[in-house]
């Protein structure tokens, strides 16, 4: 078994649901129940490829990559199929293997217009091809690919299946993403050719992400180094996302269907941040220190400024979308302090707002789909009108708030705590000063979400809604919601499950500031 | 006293022909034969032959693809003609991409010129023989050879584009391709005097080396930017792109697949011949001039790309902002001549592929709209699901997003801008950069139109794809992606080209 996992786990896990893809093509789009059927298989097997893979890894050595595959792809440029997984990318490829099937089953009655279940499946499948091959590939141009096939599907996805502004927010969504890659692949080439072998001076023409991280900086001295950090920062930082390249965000989430907004905050946002912390920070070490303090200043104003548009909005999702501006803000100055202690906690941040910000999309989409309306003022006394939902959503709201217990906490409390005190070649005053910022973000963050949740939940209902019945939590949502809603209380009360893997890798990458 | 003996005698030494490998002439002769075979079953089976001539075209299209196969397995390279003619890998790599081209531009008239009512044995005959020009193109490292290709390959492409005799705009697509290719030949041919006047050859070879060795002079600057203004006019780069839109709209749609793809191919390997084979020691003059082409026709063709309401007219815009994503790499020829003239083919070959698929499902689409305007593919999702997605392959392909093959293509371009090391290489990456998100806009507009729009008139009506069209268009989208999933067979082939002479042009001394 363990042969066959460390030869083909991964390759499996990332491509069954490419597989799953082709061949639902060839099933005509009338059979509707096996269609379902195929893509809840498919992205169930990618699941349990996963957890084999994660049984069989080995705990004790998260911070080296295991299961790695490393076969000949482009000679010509030196660029190989290398896949492999450590400490960092565990905890991200188990969020993902979990949202889609959960995504799949959630759609299973409710296919947003125009419909057309076979091909919103599809598109669902190869998203989660892209996004878990993101998360495992160790060769930069891999990545690239696999960062870029999930392009398509969203567009589609959002454009296809979203709300009224749909063509503008989807075309948005995929200029912006792609003005980012095609610096960052301008970043990626120019590292393959200006990366030098420390002992030796010559160039490495390699872009194996192993070597590059393991040699560090090598030779990219001086401003070429600062430049192609530029590049990756605007690279992924779009896509994460960060003030000022946000502004794809809220119109995306809000244009986009349910499960497509789950997919987008749950996972695609991590995207970004996880090329910081695996590409950029330990190929670039030495520009890393030089843009962290910016890095943390656009993180602390994506933080009150996600915060105080949440409170201007009036449309349920927008707000949960700005939230994620503001949450992603923790994530990123998490990374920029650039210490064992903040890289552990952003991963966290990853995972947390992946599952709390996942779930709150879903119930906006169960809100929406019982109310046609996300306007906030037209709606109120969900508690009276459909108990369960209203409870979930506060329970939900509660941990993205971040109260204590939940998995919410873990991800900014530490966040905030680190930047108090950054790595040592890091000014700290100015950190200081970021940390009792985004400590203030916290306060508006519990003041939007619970005034969210006052004006929606309590009270009693609207006179529009007054005298409707609306049908309460049913079984697909049950099912999609249970194992979130029980993940975000168990990695609340028991943190440790993902510190304790990621540790180990941070350190590492830590490392190399001293931290 | 036969005349032959009496020129012996008054030049020497007894006249000797040349010793003629026929192997490396076999693809054209192949491709002579079978385009004399046409007019001859053409003439003698008048109407009972028409429905032949498609099929025999394409045979003899793949027949001369075996001499090519069988030449590249052989490998050694082979120079004929006192080294006016070379067959070496690169060389086969171009052949191959045109015989395969010109095969798909046959898949994709079939139904078009039979239904049209059109001349058919001539019009395979003329396609026949542009091809072959392109064939020799490819080939040609002498002045002399490259222009005879050229207008081999030009004069039958006037006539192909003036086809539909009956339309107004047919015809004035003909005249407007036929006036400027003439003048731009002029030019050309005016460039090339002007440089055989300074070095007394037409061969590229030495001329390379004297460019190389010289340094700048006003008579050489003059005759290279002649020349290579020359064929800015065939690759329809800006500024010298003004004929291609109405050309395009104006010829039979094949036809503007043809100009589109296997003409513009056919200006671009005549660049690299004369470039990388001749002109690279004055790289003062190529570089800033080909990047200023390159920088003008992404711009130029791109901006006005986004404002197209045309299918047909938007993929020739886009055909010039694509031209200039191609010179891109001429940009640094000098400072890094292997991977930008690799950068180049790969290109091609790509674009090759992409660019002919989308005007396969244009042409497919058109069959029930009987309209070229973007708006009248509204919702073809709905009612032509799987020609959806194709054009949206070949669309995003064209884009540069992996994992489709124009991704790679964009790749080789990025790689070879950067590698350069130059200013110049890393201001024109980032141009490419914006280009390529400007450029996504308009492609993704095309895709939203057939993805998300309504139907126009409501007609859900299936559409009837041909076999011979459906076959293309299944062959270039398995290529789009084959490249874009494993560019590794290509970059195998890049690879083994022998480009040992690059470093004397370019660095002499």
């Amino acid at each position: 078994m363990e042969a066959f996992l460390d030869g083909w786990g991964l390759t499996l896990m990332v491509f069954l649901p490419l597989a799953g893809a082709l061949l639902m093509m060839l099933i005509p789009r009338s059979h509707e129940e096996t269609l379902k059927v195929y893509a809840l298989v498919f992205s169930v097997a990618a699941a349990v490829m996963g957890i084999l893979v994660m049984i069989w890894f080995d705990y004790g050595q998260a911070g080296e990559l295991q299961f790695v595959v490393d076969r000949s792809w482009i000679d010509a440029i030196n660029s190989r199929y290398i896949v492999g997984m450590d400490g960092i990318s565990l905890p991200l490829v188990a969020l993902t293997l979990l949202i889609v099937p959960l995504c799949v089953i959630y759609s299973w009655n409710h296919f947003p217009d125009p419909k057309n279940p076979k091909a919103f499946l599809i598109l669902i499948l190869i998203l989660e091809t892209g996004m878990v091959g993101t998360f495992v590939a160790q060769d930069l141009i891999l990545f690239f690919v696999f960062f870029e096939v999930v392009l398509l599907p969203m567009y589609f996805m959002i454009g296809v299946w979203g709300g009224e502004e749909r063509l503008y927010a989807s075309i948005k969504f995929f200029l912006y993403t792609l003005f980012g890659s095609a610096l960052m692949i301008i970043s990626f080439v120019a590292v393959f050719f200006l990366a030098q072998d420390p002992s030796s001076g010559d160039a490495l023409r390699t872009f194996d992400m192993r070597t590059l991280s393991s040699i560090g900086q090598a030779g990219m001295l001086g401003t070429a180094g600062l430049w192609i950090f530029a590049g990756m920062f605007v690279g992924f930082g779009i896509k994460v996302p960060m003030f000022p390249f946000h502004t794809w965000l809220p119109d995306a989430h809000t244009q986009a269907p349910t499960v497509g907004s789950v997919i987008l905050a749950a996972i695609l946002l991590k995207l970004g941040t996880y090329g910081f912390v695996r590409i950029a920070l330990p190929i670039l070490p030495e520009a890393s220190e030089d843009w962290a303090p910016w890095i943390g200043l656009l993180a602390v104003i994506g933080i009150i400024y996600g915060a105080i548009c949440c409170l201007a909005q009036t449309d349920m999702k927008r707000l949960i979308a700005f939230s994620s501006v503001a949450h992603m803000g923790f994530v990123m100055l998490g990374i920029a302090t650039l210490t064992d202690f903040g890289i552990n906690a952003a991963i966290f941040g990853m995972v947390a707002h992946g599952l709390i910000t996942g779930m709150l999309f879903f119930l906006a989409g169960s809100v929406k789909e019982r109310y046609h309306t996300m306007e906030i003022k037209r709606l109120g006394g969900i508690l009276l009108q459909a108990p369960r939902l209203g409870w979930i959503l506060g329970f939900t709201a509660m941990a993205s708030l971040g109260l204590p217990g939940l998995a919410g906490f873990w991800g900014e409390f530490p966040a905030i705590l680190s930047s108090w005190n950054p790595a040592a070649i890091l000014p700290l005053e100015t950190f200081r000063t970021y940390t009792i910022v985004a400590a203030v973000g916290t306060v508006l963050a519990a003041g939007y979400l619970l005034w969210l949740y006052q004006r929606t939940s309590f009270g009693r209902p609207t006179e529009e809604f007054a005298t409707e019945q609306f049908r309460d939590v049913e079984a697909p949502e049950w099912v999609a919601w249970v194992p979130m809603l029980l993940l975000i209380l168990a990695l609340g009360v028991y943190p440790n499950l993902v510190f304790g893997v990621t540790d180990d890798a941070v350190t590492q990458i830590a490392a190399a500031f001293g931290g | 006293m036969t005349v032959l003996s009496v020129l012996a005698q008054l030049s020497g030494p007894p006249f000797e022909s040349l010793p003629i490998d026929w192997h490396a002439l076999a693809p054209e002769v192949v491709l002579l034969s079978v385009a004399v075979l046409i007019t001859l079953v053409d003439s003698i089976g008048l109407e009972r032959a028409r429905p032949l001539m498609p099929g025999l075209a394409g045979l003899g299209l793949l027949g001369a693809l075996i001499p090519v196969i069988t030449l590249a397995v052989e490998g050694s390279d082979r120079v004929l003609f006192g080294g006016a003619y070379v067959v070496d890998d690169l060389s086969l790599l171009l052949k191959a991409v045109f015989l395969l081209s010109g095969y798909v531009i046959v898949l994709l008239s079939t139904n078009y010129i039979a239904e049209g009512d059109y001349w058919e044995g001539e019009y395979y005959n003329l396609l026949l023989f542009s091809l072959l020009g392109m064939v020799v193109m490819a080939s040609a490292r002498d002045l002399i050879t490259i222009f005879v290709a050229l207008e081999l390959l030009s004069i039958p492409a006037y006539m192909l584009a003036a086809w539909r005799k009956g339309d107004r705009r047919s015809n004035e697509a003909g005249m407007k391709y036929l006036l400027m290719g003439v003048f731009a030949s002029a030019v050309m041919l005016y460039g090339m005097s002007l440089v055989y006047g300074v070095t007394g050859t037409t061969l590229l070879e030495p001329i390379g080396l004297i460019f190389a060795e010289v340094g700048t002079a006003s008579v050489i600057t003059l005759g290279v930017i002649f020349v290579i203004i020359g064929f800015s006019f065939k690759v329809s780069a800006v500024p010298f792109h003004t004929w291609a839109p109405d050309t395009y709209e104006g010829a039979p749609t094949p036809v503007a697949a043809f100009l589109a793809v296997a003409s513009k191919i056919a200006g671009f390997v005549a660049l690299i011949s004369l470039i990388y084979f001749g002109f690279l020691g004055q790289s003062d003059l190529i570089e800033p001039l080909l990047f200023i082409l390159a920088t003008l026709s992404m711009f130029v063709g791109n901006l006005i790309a986004l404002r197209q309401t045309n299918i047909i007219r938007m993929l020739a815009y886009s055909g010039v902002a694509q031209a200039g994503f191609m010179l891109a790499p001429f940009a640094v020829a000098a400072s890094d001549p292997e991977t930008s003239l690799k950068a180049v083919v790969t290109y091609l070959v790509i674009y090759a592929a992409m660019n002919l698929g989308a005007f396969a499902v244009v042409i497919a689409l058109a069959r029930k709209t009987r309209s070229g305007e973007i708006s009248s593919f509204g919702g073809a999702f709905q009612y032509a699901p799987a020609l959806t997605v194709a054009m949206s392959v070949f669309l995003f392909s064209l884009a540069g997003i992996p994992p489709l093959g124009g991704w790679f293509a964009k790749f080789s371009v990025f790689a070879a801008v950067v590698n350069a090391g130059t200013t110049a290489g890393y201001v024109m990456a980032v141009i490419v950069a914006v280009n390529s998100v400007i450029a996504l806009y308009y492609y993704a507009q095309v895709a939203k139109t057939m993805w998300m729009d309504p139907v126009p008139d409501g007609d859900m009506t299936p559409v009837g794809v041909p076999p011979s069209l459906g076959w293309a268009i299944v062959l270039t989208a398995a290529l789009t992606l084959l490249f874009g999933v494993l560019p590794g067979l290509l970059g195998d082939v890049t690879d083994s080209f022998d480009l040992g002479h690059l470093e004397l042009l370019a660095f002499p001394g």
